[in-house]
């Protein structure tokens, strides 16, 4: 037993935090203000995710936390732990195991299921600060559903770069009302925004929560004639041989070697266990022995 | 004939000291009215109120909206204020960074209205955005480049592209001129003279500019202390000032 | 078309010692369609003070000025805006325009005003400029560089570009050679003809002979400076 209350905020907090969150619920898309604590880890390392998975969590909770798709990365692995000792909840790798989880920049990519909820960690919350600097004429911009600035944006993609370059924190239109920053998750995700699950987004320095219902209906913003495209590497992994999964690109050697493989690690995990053989496995295997 | 604009007993006071006081007037479809007077003689006040930047303390607004005819834009909700803003209105303001998008490319900042209107096309888009720079007399090989690279008359230039691409009925333009080399000037009025004439616009123009509103501006009214001191034809006005304020303002410009 | 009735119209001069200059009392003219009346008098008896309160340049203290079916003395400005693009015309003595506007344009503006389509407008302009021997490769430049006889004739074609059932001639001859005078009087005759009520300021006594019905004195209507 460790001296700290349950999941570490204190009672109030985590119902000031959830009060927040059925706010977002309430409202799809909106970015509901709320009093941010201090949490024992530096801005920018999850302090809003942190927030809402200590609301939400009960003794009986499953938690995985991923960070671009990875359970075994520093941020992943730490903020784990800090749930481990102050919530004493299980924890789990796999994701269709876990009933929370956290996560940096990625959706799994197992679909998840009814009773799953996934918590993002949110640098940025306002999708329009691109080109409106001032929170006032934001709020007042969401509030009047004036989001032509958002598509300026696109359209300085195209003119730039003859095609929308926006490539993560593709923004979407929420249920027809809100536009909303996804989060960086990359825009090959986006479509996985309409879901099963409870989506709850955090963001610690920004003081913001914002949540997507289940089976709510989310947009990616696009032209006519430049429509949304969730592209990915044109690859397979070269561990699992999945075709249908976002990819990481590493550089193996000096030579220019390189490798593609699944960015979610679970993912590809499960598939190698079921036999499933990518390009490079061998090699790799051979190499490491 | 119904008045686009209709003004009526208008006010603005910033505490004690009066911004704008009393002003009336009607503004007719394809009028164009200047406002002259002294910096503080509360042109811009009036100007600001007008164009739904101010709160007026007294006085009413009524704008002829396209689907319910006259209405009081005090009473409108900020929504429909805002809507105004960038379908019927137009406001050009003086220092041409005030009013575009220093960050955006030149095609982007023409193209913000139509996007904010629901145009989702970026071909469309584009094409007017091109069309919208020649009639303006930037090149099209200018339409990615940000304003940042243009020079003030061309970033003036481009203000109003910016501004006139929805086809607004009725522009607010303070001081639009200023700051402007007298051959950039001489440009800008000209080009400003064939839109308003082509596109039948109202404009409410306030400068300090006497050529400027003689060129310009059919009506004319002056302004001192808040308070209108004169007011009629631009030419009348300027030719056989009734006010003595007028007459000295006649009188102090110098002849070249 | 054109009625003065009992007009006046003083100065009143605030920032010179409020000086009040009385400059016109008791003025009547009567002009109807077809006829053509010359302003007389000295210079400085009132003669372009008449003409530019007709036009609603300058305000009429009281009295009444009709213009076809409008009172130009209490007529609101859109009013006047109103009968200056379609019934009256005035051709000054100088032209007033901005830089960089080409000729061609300068003359055609009056009919695109009235909404006459641009290319019409254009013909027609060019046809005045080639009547009123403006050579065609000055059209597309800006008329302020013109010398004085060329702006006067640009300034005529402008006048008459618009058939107005009224119009107002100050000078119209001063500073032309003999042969543009002619094309002047010509046109200035042709309008007659065609039914506008004309009145001038006429210094050249042979056009006012030949174009004029009747002269008014405009002393008239001065009054008395008091000794």
């Amino acid at each position: 037993m460790s001296d700290y209350n349950f999941a570490y905020l204190d009672e109030q907090t985590k119902r000031m935090v959830r009060r927040a969150i059925l706010k977002g619920l309430a409202i799809p898309g909106y970015q509901v203000p709320f009093a941010s604590r201090e949490m024992p880890m530096p801005y920018g390392w999850g302090t809003g995710g942190v927030q809402v998975t200590a609301g939400i969590l009960t003794p009986d909770d499953c938690l995985k936390v991923i960070d671009q798709g990875a359970d075994d990365t520093t941020n992943a692995v730490s903020i784990r732990r800090f749930f481990e000792k102050t919530a004493q909840v299980a924890v789990t790798e796999k994701t269709s195991l876990a009933s929370v989880i956290q996560t940096r920049h990625r959706i799994p990519e197992e679909p998840l299921h009814d009773g799953q909820i996934l918590v993002y960690q949110v640098p940025i919350p306002e999708p329009l600060r691109f080109l409106e600097p001032s929170e006032v004429e934001t709020r007042k911009m969401h509030a009047l559903e004036e989001y032509g600035l958002m598509q300026v944006k696109l359209y300085e993609d195209i003119a730039r770069h003859g095609a929308i370059a926006t490539a993560y924190a593709y923004p979407v239109k929420v249920e027809g009302r809100y536009v909303m920053d996804p989060s960086p998750i990359p825009k090959f995700d986006n479509p996985k925004l309409s879901m099963a699950a409870i989506q709850l987004f955090g963001a610690g320095r920004e003081q913001r929560i914002y949540a997507i219902p289940p089976f709510t209906n989310v947009v990616s913003l696009d032209f006519e004639d430049f429509p949304f495209d969730p592209s990915k590497a044109d690859h397979a992994c070269d561990l699992c041989g999945a075709s249908d999964s976002y990819l990481d690109e590493l550089i193996i050697d000096d030579a220019g070697g390189r490798m593609f493989l699944c960015s979610d690690t679970d993912y590809c995990a499960t598939r190698c266990a079921a036999g499933e053989v990518g390009a490079q496995r061998m090699t790799l295997t051979e190499g490491a022995a | 004939m119904t008045p686009l604009l209709q003004v009526d007993g208008l006010a603005k006071s910033y505490g004690p000291r009066i911004g704008c006081a009393n002003v009336s007037f009607d503004l007719f479809p394809g009028e164009v009215m200047g406002i002259v007077g002294e910096s503080g003689s509360g042109k811009s006040t009036l100007l600001s109120c007008l164009a739904g930047h101010l709160t007026p303390d007294r006085g009413a607004i009524r704008f002829d909206t396209r689907e319910h005819g006259l209405r009081d834009t005090g009473a409108m909700s900020e929504a429909e204020r805002r809507m105004l803003g960038r379908t019927d209105w137009a406001f050009v303001h003086q220092h041409a960074r005030d009013g575009l998008r220093m960050s955006v490319s030149a095609g982007g900042n023409v193209g913000e209205r139509l996007m904010a209107v629901g145009a989702r096309h970026y071909g469309d888009i584009r094409a007017a955005a091109t069309d919208w720079l020649g009639r303006v007399e930037i090149g099209a090989d200018r339409i990615d480049d940000r304003p940042t690279t243009f020079s003030g008359g061309m970033q003036q230039r481009l203000q109003i592209a910016r501004n006139l691409v929805t086809g607004p009925r009725l522009v607010f333009m303070d001081e639009p001129t200023g700051g402007l080399d007298v051959s950039v000037q001489a440009r800008l009025l000209d080009l400003l003279r064939g839109l308003v004439r082509e596109m039948g616009l109202s404009a409410i123009i306030v400068t300090h500019d006497l050529a400027v509103v003689r060129l310009l501006a059919d009506r004319l009214m002056v302004m001192k202390d808040g308070h209108v001191v004169e007011a009629g034809l631009t030419d009348q006005v300027l030719d056989d000032p009734q006010h003595a304020y007028t007459q000295l303002l006649v009188s102090s410009v110098l002849q070249v | 078309m054109i009625s003065v009735e009992n007009v006046s119209k003083s100065f009143t001069l605030h920032n010179q010692g409020s000086a009040v200059i009385p400059v016109m009392r008791g003025a009547n003219l009567q002009v109807a369609s077809g006829e053509c009346v010359a302003l007389v008098g000295a210079s400085g008896a009132g003669k372009s003070t008449l003409m530019r309160m007709i036009y609603g340049n300058y305000l009429t203290a009281s009295g009444r000025i009709r213009v076809g079916d409008l009172d130009v003395a209490s007529a609101a400005p859109r009013q006047i805006i109103d009968l200056r693009r379609t019934t009256l015309g005035y051709v000054s003595q100088f032209l007033r325009v901005l830089p960089r506007v080409a000729t061609r344009d300068v003359v055609a503006d009056p009919l695109l005003a009235t909404g006459v389509p641009r290319a019409e407008a254009v013909a027609r302009a060019e046809d005045l400029l080639t009547l009123l021997n403006i050579p065609s490769r000055l059209w597309g430049l800006s008329p302020t560089t013109f010398s004085g006889g060329e702006q006067q004739r640009v300034n005529i074609a402008r006048g008459f570009a618009h058939a107005y059932p009224a119009l107002l001639l100050d000078e119209p001859t001063a500073s032309l050679d003999p042969a543009n005078r002619e094309i002047v009087l010509d046109l200035i005759a042709g309008a007659k003809a065609q039914g506008a009520a004309i009145i001038g300021i006429f210094h050249d006594q042979d056009a006012r002979t030949r174009l004029c019905d009747r002269s008014v004195d405009v002393r008239a209507f001065t009054p008395e400076v008091a000794a």
